[in-house]
């Protein structure tokens, strides 16, 4: 990039694992294979709802080549990835909560013979109850899905309140409020979960498998199994895709490893695409209503947003999920007075969790649909309205978020000249439309998941005498780059290859801890781990280099794989006559480093969701071709400009934004985890080809500007880009298919049936709008009452 | 079980299996061969593409015993010695493999087309790569490195332009 002297960081380069991947030596979890393996299968619940009064295992337990059923009896522990969400058994255990909860699991010596097992064991059900959508859950308390929660099967309800909303209002030259919906989507990885279970003699478990969160899966291993952890081993393989759907410890993950310790055999299961589906934790349906004060001129005066999420049957993330869809609001636009409602619901289906985004794409979606409504009866340009309401940088929101820096004003000004935005807003033929949105995303939770004082990444470097150097940090290679930011980042500070570097990562008995692959974290926060690491290293080495050369340590230069004085380039030695010099005057040399974020200025109940180090902005504008004859929307191009802070390989983050980009079409479009309407609440489309997602068909062009406005927690000033590109779209398309037609569809997908129907609407005098029309009555508890920073 | 010879990556092999497995599971589970890999079982991802005669062809839907004597071209043969095939540097150069799950059968797809066709349009491309999913890439890199490799394979000195690489500004 421009005006920087450094030799690796920002440059386009290949990441460190990028020839394995082109040549196939990458081992995923399925590939790998050990003596004597046995092969897992689960039997899963055919009911959505329901008690189990009996399972009988003989015949299974009889067939040939069997060694061991599980049912919930033996696991009767529960889990769950947040500590006040334990609801989760590895096998049921007195009753099922959707189709597709693990019942019972085999080990066999064929995946054959372990699936006619499974199909011999006989479940008896007594059906309860079903709940197919979050409004029937809020409407019936009983039967419960689960036994806890905040109230009936609700699972979490929410109020904050961060002043008078009501009163600012009142102070408003226009208050406008619109409902909106999200439909549920899932993350589908190319890769099916697998994962392989060895139980040594001595004790000792290993269990390799495809997870974003070795360290949570370390975390349930040990409470669910009762084993010391130091007795455990978790290895994330390379996931192959994980979006944020392979983030939980699962049931198959324990089940193997019970089976390997049961039959002290390796245990390996790799789950079918239909189960894939099932574990889901994907995109939580929600709907939601947002309401807003403004001034003629754009400003905000306050704003209610109530959320209402489908959790389907678990916890899972559920708890922050809900509280992520009221977090980020506020950190764009101006928003002095604030109030955010927010409930989830338990329903018979999949269970809902973290999708690229986590709880943030759906409220974006209606912020940005809300405010292309408020900027059309204001008479103001979309772009222009946004401009004009940005959060100022280094300042705090009204809900206590602390905002460095913030590059989305130069995002807008980026793809309104890229697109012609001025040319074509308004101003296309009928068909054709643009529209514009905005978003924010995290660089990493402020908070981990279960509170503590430690660090949320760890690194520890070692360097030696040939001139090695190896990097050992837990966090979890999915796909996103985070081995190679690792390599990057050292080689930029200690001046070497970044290829020389050998890199060591998400392995509970090699690495230290580092949270896991979610939350946008990991550039960020191992990152500086790595770069805390490194300096050390540097520093220990320059000391030595220095007393060598007989010059003062500011004068020591590492680069290009030499350490050399800056005033005569070459009075040096190569990088590893400085390890070797080091080394003979201090014994082995190693370094650590660490990462913690700042504390967060926020103190009240539910500060804990939203807080990050730094936070990414977007702005994006979608071109659409809409047939209104067949409602079909096409899209040809997105521009799209993402201020990542800086970028540390502009290539891959790059690919970052594209890849966001999307996912977000596909979002946009035709994404849907959907479910029969009727009381059994079976999954449609468990399927690769009914589950629609875009094929090269239907991607559109993309057009990436990415901005560079260095934050200064991140390391280099970087700051995240793998999540928060994808949260525009979805918006800026629906903004522009009413540029195109005139017509508002208030949900995703965007299919269209949808465009159709409000085409005839409007046709017949209506209001040429889709979308939900009413909010159900929750009962919500009294609000906690924050005076936002500059009325307290 | 049958013994079934094959010519594997321009090796003849001879495998024993079960008649009911596919070529994909001969591939990964009898010869070793997991370079090739799976999204489905069903034929709905083309993550299992590999090259029979010359061919894609989806390893879940092929029988084993139905390949008997052909030559079979998994990503395993695409890089030579100390030399990567030019489709495995551009996809490695310029970020088309990101996971890398669904790599092997984008090379191959696309191995095939320009073979068939050494000059391929961007719709030729999205032609040819529509069986493939990808949940990563969004594609363009991918279609990048197909032109980039298309271009070096007919012998032009051939780079990728800087908005490829490191945006527009």
């Amino acid at each position: 990039m421009a005006g920087s002297n450094h030799r690796v960081i920002g440059k386009a380069l290949r990441k460190v694992d990028a020839v394995a991947k082109v040549t196939g030596a990458t081992r995923f979890a399925d590939d790998l294979a050990l003596p004597r393996m046995l092969y897992a299968k689960l039997l899963r619940s055919t009911q959505p709802h329901a008690r189990i009064l009996a399972i009988d295992v003989t015949a299974a337990a009889r067939l040939p080549g069997v060694r061991a059923v599980l049912t919930g009896r033996d696991l009767p522990i529960p889990f769950g990835i947040l500590p006040v969400s334990q609801d989760e058994h590895a096998l049921c255990l007195d009753k099922v909560r959707f189709i597709g909860d693990p019942v019972a699991a085999v080990a066999a010596t064929s995946e054959e013979i372990a699936t006619a097992a499974a199909e011999l064991i006989r479940v008896d059900y007594e059906p309860l109850r079903t709940f197919a959508s979050a409004e029937e859950a809020v409407a019936n308390a009983e039967p419960r899905i689960h036994d806890y929660g905040d109230r009936g099967n609700l699972h979490k309800i929410v109020d904050l309140e961060f002043g008078d909303v009501a009163e600012a209002f009142e102070h408003a030259d226009l208050v406008r409020e619109d409902l909106f919906f999200f439909e549920g989507n899932t993350h589908l990885p190319m890769e099916q979960h697998a994962a392989l279970a060895t139980y040594a003699p001595d004790g000792k478990l290993t269990l390799w498998s495809s997870t974003q969160t070795p360290h949570y899966v370390h975390r349930a291993l040990a409470n669910v199994l009762e084993l010391p952890p130091a007795r455990i081993r978790v290895i994330a393989t390379p996931n192959g895709g994980g979006f944020g759907g392979k983030s939980d410890p699962f049931s198959h993950e324990i089940a193997v490893a019970k089976l390997a310790m049961v039959t002290g055999r390796p245990v390996k299961i790799t789950l079918t695409r239909e189960e894939v589906f099932y574990c889901h934790r994907g995109r939580h349906p929600t709907l939601m209503s947002i309401k807003t004060g403004v001034k003629r001129d754009g400003s905000i005066t306050g704003m209610h947003f109530k959320s209402l999420l489908d959790g389907g049957a678990y916890g899972s993330y559920g708890v922050a999920s809900t509280y992520y869809t009221g977090a980020l609001q506020t950190v764009t636009y101006q928003v002095p007075r604030y109030r955010f409602q927010g409930a989830r619901a338990f329903t018979n289906k999949a269970p809902c969790g973290p999708k690229r985004g986590h709880g943030t794409p759906q409220p974006r979606f209606a912020l940005e649909v809300h405010v292309d409504k408020i900027a059309e009866q204001l008479g103001i340009d979309p772009a222009e309205l946004r401009l004009n309401t940005l959060v100022p940088r280094d300042s705090l929101t009204a809900n206590y978020l602390r905002v460095g820096s913030m590059g989305l004003g130069t995002c807008i000004e980026k793809v309104v000249q890229g697109s012609e935005w001025k040319k074509k807003f308004r101003k296309l033929p009928h068909g054709r439309g643009v529209g514009l949105a905005c978003s924010s995303y995290i660089s990493g939770a402020g908070l981990p998941i279960y509170w503590n004082n430690m660090p949320h990444s760890g690194v520890q470097l070692k360097c030696d005498r040939g001139g090695g150097v190896t990097v050992f940090c837990g966090s979890t290679e999915i796909g996103q780059g985070s081995d190679s930011i690792l390599a990057y980042i050292v080689a930029e500070v200690l001046g070497i290859d970044p290829f020389h570097i050998a890199i060591v990562t998400a392995d509970t008995e090699l690495t230290p801890v580092d949270l896991g692959s979610y939350s946008s974290r990991v550039t960020l926060m191992s990152g500086n781990a790595a770069l805390q690491a490194a300096e050390r290293a540097r520093e220990l080495l320059a000391l030595h280099a220095a007393r060598r050369l007989e010059i003062p340590g500011d004068r020591v230069v590492f680069a290009d794989g030499r350490v050399f004085d800056s005033r005569d380039p070459d009075t040096g030695m190569s990088f590893a006559e400085a390890v070797q010099h080091a080394e003979a005057a201090e014994g082995t040399v190693g370094t650590v480093g660490s990462y913690t974020p700042p504390m967060s200025p926020g103190k009240y109940r539910g500060a804990g969701v939203g807080p990050s180090p730094a936070y990414s902005y977007s702005a994006c504008v979608a071109e659409v071709d809409v047939d209104p004859a067949t409602g079909i929307v096409r899209v040809p191009t997105i521009w799209i400009a993402h201020d990542l802070g800086r970028a540390i390989n502009a290539a891959a983050a790059i690919g970052q934004v594209e890849g966001s980009v999307y996912m977000g079409l596909g979002e946009a479009l035709m994404e849907e985890m959907a479910y029969r309407g009727n009381r059994n609440v079976v999954h449609k489309i468990p399927s690769l080809l009914e589950y629609k997602s875009p094929t090269t068909l239907e991607m559109c062009d993309v057009v990436t500007y990415l901005i560079e406005d260095p934050d200064p927690n991140g390391p280099f000033g970087a700051k995240e880009v793998g999540q928060g590109p994808l949260l525009p779209v979805m918006p800026a398309v629906a903004n522009a298919v009413y540029d195109a037609v005139g017509v508002r569809v208030d949900e995703v997908p965007i299919t269209p049936e949808k465009v159709l129907k409000a085409l005839r609407g409007k046709g017949k005098g209506e209001a040429g709008r889709v979308g939900p029309t009413r909010f159900p009555d929750i009962p919500w508890p009294e609000p906690v009452r924050v005076p936002p920073p500059w009325e307290a | 079980m049958l013994t079934t010879p094959f010519v594997v990556n321009g090796e003849r092999v001879e495998v024993a299996f079960a008649p009911h497995k596919t070529l994909l599971e001969v591939l990964r589970e009898d010869l070793g061969l997991t370079g090739t890999k799976h999204g489905c079982e069903l034929g709905e991802c083309g993550t299992c593409t590999v090259l029979l005669d010359g061919l894609p062809v989806l390893s879940c839907l092929v029988l084993g015993v139905a390949c008997a004597n052909r030559a079979i071209r998994t990503v395993e043969g695409m890089a030579q010695p100390g030399r990567l095939h030019p489709l495995q540097e551009t996809f490695a150069d310029l970020g088309a493999a990101q996971c890398g799950y669904c790599t092997p059968a984008f090379l191959l797809a696309a191995e095939a087309l320009i073979v068939a066709n050494p000059k391929p349009s961007r719709d030729d491309i999205k032609d040819a790569l529509a069986g493939n999913l990808c949940r990563c890439t969004g594609y363009i890199k991918i279609y990048e490195a197909v032109e980039l490799a298309a271009a070096r394979m007919r012998g032009e000195a051939a780079e990728p332009a800087p908005e490829t690489l490191y945006g527009r500004k």
